[in-house]
């Protein structure tokens, strides 16, 4: 323990920090230990958990998620699966957009800054449902992607009932392939209730409408981050490149893109963690459908919880998606570590 | 060191906390009853401000004449809602428990079995739908049946006069084939179970057993039904509302994409409202192998098993169904009424909608099982298919998943 002059700021120390620790105590750390009570015990929702009525149900909620051949399981990969595509195109993305967009308001030869970074923020500001509604007009069948997609001659999809993949597409369209008939090593094998054939799917066409909302709303607020950093960079190091006769390509790779490090890590730290608990939009947009291709964990979690009121394994996805967000974090703070 | 303490230190308030919280929340085994008057508290599904407007107002007349204070609450969404204040142990007192969601509530034990001795008075085709174990638990509130929708315009563009009116399968494929023109579907119907399933009462089958505790989807009479229906999207006699760019069938139909199609009777008002110039008839549903068939959808008044309040409760939700103030709730917000004796009134009343009133008396409800969302959701993923699908395989899909959630 500290002694002397200092010793008793301890106290004081605590004291300061009581009203924050509180707070959080009793409206996050709290509730997450009820909601990890709740995934161990099968809770119909009528009255409190935490009586001694409450059936314990021990680690079956989990188990039901990946050891167990049946509905569950096959709900929850199916929706790890559509996440993953989404995250897997959505992150790198938004984040090249929002590294462009911020490098384009950045530039000193542009004009009207303001209204540009206004203009590009402005998706970032609004509320989601309300993209989500707009959009859900614009992907209509006759929408106005429809039309647009009809000028060039090509006989757009029907966005939101379309549930299928778009590598599976992809391989029919090369020939490699049959859709109709996919070859029986993978459509007759698989892991943890899928198929092969149904894990390399790909994001459905109905996902790819919501990857393009959410990749048009979300770039703007990163571009924020990118440009903040961009403008904190010493102009001098720039110039020192341009002295040493480097391209603008080469001062952009290796002098102002190391120096975005950290911005970078945030912006794919809080991509990742936001796309893989993208909620409103399906929920506003599609419910899961069609064909469940847009069902992600956080909306099953609900869906489980409020509509088949089996609240224990509602609450057993939402700790399953913690610990796969967390361990996803970890490698990417791996990966992108400094090398020495 | 200190950060290993602070961690402890937190979680044992934490848990201190939590098992503080816990003994505060104990459940009475026995909900305290009170006796004269009271103040409920009824939540409502509403259709619109015609039905929470009328619905108030049969809560105002009921309360003045009975002394209590009633409080009208239009949910937004009912389900999770409800299921919040069930949690809570703050239920409403009288609430819209809906067919479907019925035995899902009746289960886990949510709701008063109020009404054993009042089943009599209504449809014992909807009654059905609100039993469980052999027990009546809520009176219905009004009910919807599906039926066959004609653009009479386009009967007569192909040529077809009202002798042609479809009643077996075969005459709607006939009649289907004629009214197969550049532009015009002959059928719209819903991708879902919720119309379906009609095909499957038709053929003699149902997805799940009378009593709701064996799936029985995969049966020869259900598999005919669905590859009846298969055949009629292949031959594009038949298509989802999605493929006619309609958010529904009735919209499809509205705008003259369809010639025909399978919705319930609220398709009136809209309608009505939306394509005020079109000009249909409304028949039965064509009867299959089986004979007649057709889905209803129904609703009733649910009183919370937690409610505090059960026998005011129950005068309130009497007083909602005697037969003059069903009569009002139709007036009002063009529900048909769920009452035996109100029902000649009402076809009097209202002549042509005498398909959807026959078809209440024969009418299968929804699936009466308790925990069938997700497997029913998957039915429905499964049917969105059918047209390139095979029926066998979407049949046994469903029971092998509903045997688990039933857990048989």
């Amino acid at each position: 323990m500290a002694t002397g002059i200092r010793g008793n700021e301890r106290g004081a120390g605590w004291l300061f920090i009581a009203p924050a620790a509180i707070v959080l105590g009793l409206f996050m750390a709290l509730p997450i230990l009820m909601a990890l009570w709740v995934s161990l015990t099968s809770w119909n929702g009528q009255g409190s958990p935490f009586t001694s009525d409450v059936p314990f149900a021990g680690l079956d909620n989990y188990t039901k998620l990946f050891a167990e051949d049946g509905l569950a399981r096959q709900d929850f990969m199916t929706s790890v699966r559509n996440n993953g595509y989404y995250v897997l195109f959505v992150v790198p993305i938004q984040t090249v957009l929002a590294l462009g967009l911020a490098l384009v308001v950045n530039n000193r030869m542009l004009k009207n800054k303001g209204f540009f970074r206004t203009a590009f923020y402005f998706p970032s500001v609004t509320s989601s449902v309300a993209i989500s509604v707009v959009f859900l007009f614009m992907f209509a069948n006759t929408g106005a992607i429809n039309a647009v997609l009809g000028v060039f001659g090509i006989d757009g999809p029907q966005w939101f009932a379309d549930p299928r993949g778009v590598l599976h597409l992809l391989l029919g369209w090369t020939g490699l392939v049959d859709v109709n008939a996919p070859p029986a090593a993978l459509a007759d094998h698989g892991v943890l209730g899928l198929t092969w054939w149904d894990w390399i799917s790909g994001p459905s066409v109905a996902m790819c409408a919501i990857i393009t909302l959410v990749v048009w709303t979300t770039s703007g607020t990163f571009m924020l981050m990118f440009l903040a950093a961009l403008q904190n960079l010493p102009v001098q190091l720039d110039e020192a490149g341009l002295i040493d006769g480097a391209n603008r390509w080469q001062r952009f790779r290796h002098i102002t893109l190391p120096q975005l490090r950290p911005t970078l890590f945030l912006v794919l730290t809080l991509g990742l963690i936001a796309t893989w608990q993208v909620f409103d939009q399906i929920y506003v947009m599609s419910q899961g459908n069609p064909a469940k291709t847009t069902l992600t964990p956080a909306f099953l979690s609900y869906r489980t919880a409020f509509r088949d009121f089996d609240y224990g394994s509602g609450a057993a996805i939402s700790f399953v998606l913690f610990v796969l967000i967390v361990v996803l974090t970890l490698f990417q703070r791996w990966v992108m570590r400094e090398r020495r | 060191m200190t950060t290993r303490l602070l961690l402890a230190a937190v979680t044992a308030g934490t848990l201190v906390a939590a098992s503080a919280c816990g003994s505060g929340f104990d459940d009475n085994s026995k909900t305290q009853q009170s006796s004269g008057p009271a103040s409920i508290q009824i939540m409502i599904a509403s259709s619109g401000d015609a039905e929470t407007k009328s619905v108030q107002d049969a809560a105002a007349a009921w309360a003045k004449s009975s002394g209590n204070t009633a409080t009208v609450t239009p949910a937004q969404d009912i389900v999770q809602q409800l299921g919040q204040a069930l949690a809570g142990n703050t239920p409403p007192d009288v609430f819209y428990v809906d067919a479907a969601r019925f035995a899902d509530y009746a289960s886990v034990g949510a709701l008063e079995p109020y009404a054993q001795d009042m089943g009599g008075a209504f449809l014992p085709a909807l009654n059905q739908s609100f039993t469980d174990g052999g027990k009546l638990y809520c009176v219905p509130k009004d009910v919807s049946t599906l039926a066959l929708e004609i653009n009479t315009d386009l009967w007569k563009k192909a040529g077809l006069t009202d002798a042609d009116y479809p009643t077996t399968w075969d005459q709607l494929t006939a009649v289907a084939q004629k009214l197969k023109m550049p532009g015009v579907t002959p059928l719209a119907i819903g991708d879902t179970r919720d119309r379906i399933g009609a095909f499957l009462v038709q053929a003699g089958g149902w997805w799940v057993s009378k009593d709701g505790k064996q799936p029985t989807a995969d049966t020869p009479q259900n598999e005919q039904a669905l590859a009846y229906v298969q055949s009629l999207l292949k031959n594009g006699l038949a298509k989802y509302p999605k493929a006619l760019d309609a958010g529904w069938a009735g919209e499809a139909f509205g705008k003259g994409k369809a010639a025909m199609t399978i919705e319930g009777n609220w398709i009136k008002g809209a309608l009505t409202s939306d394509f005020p110039n079109l000009k249909y008839v409304v028949k039965e549903l064509p009867a299959g192998p089986a004979g007649k068939g057709t889905l209803s959808f129904t609703q009733c008044w649910g009183i919370a098993a937690k409610s505090q309040h059960k026998q005011q409760a129950v005068s309130f939700v009497q007083a909602a169904t005697t037969a003059e103030q069903q009569a009002a709730f139709t007036k009002a917000f063009g529900v048909m009424p769920s009452r035996t004796d109100a029902q000649s009134a009402y076809q009097q009343q209202y002549p042509e909608d005498a398909p959807f009133v026959a078809g209440a008396q024969y009418a299968q409800g929804p699936v009466n099982a308790p925990k069938m969302d997700s497997v029913l959701a998957d039915l429905d993923a499964q049917l969105q298919g059918l047209q390139t699908g095979n029926p066998k395989a979407i049949l046994q899909r469903f029971d092998k998943n509903a045997k688990t959630a039933l857990g048989g």
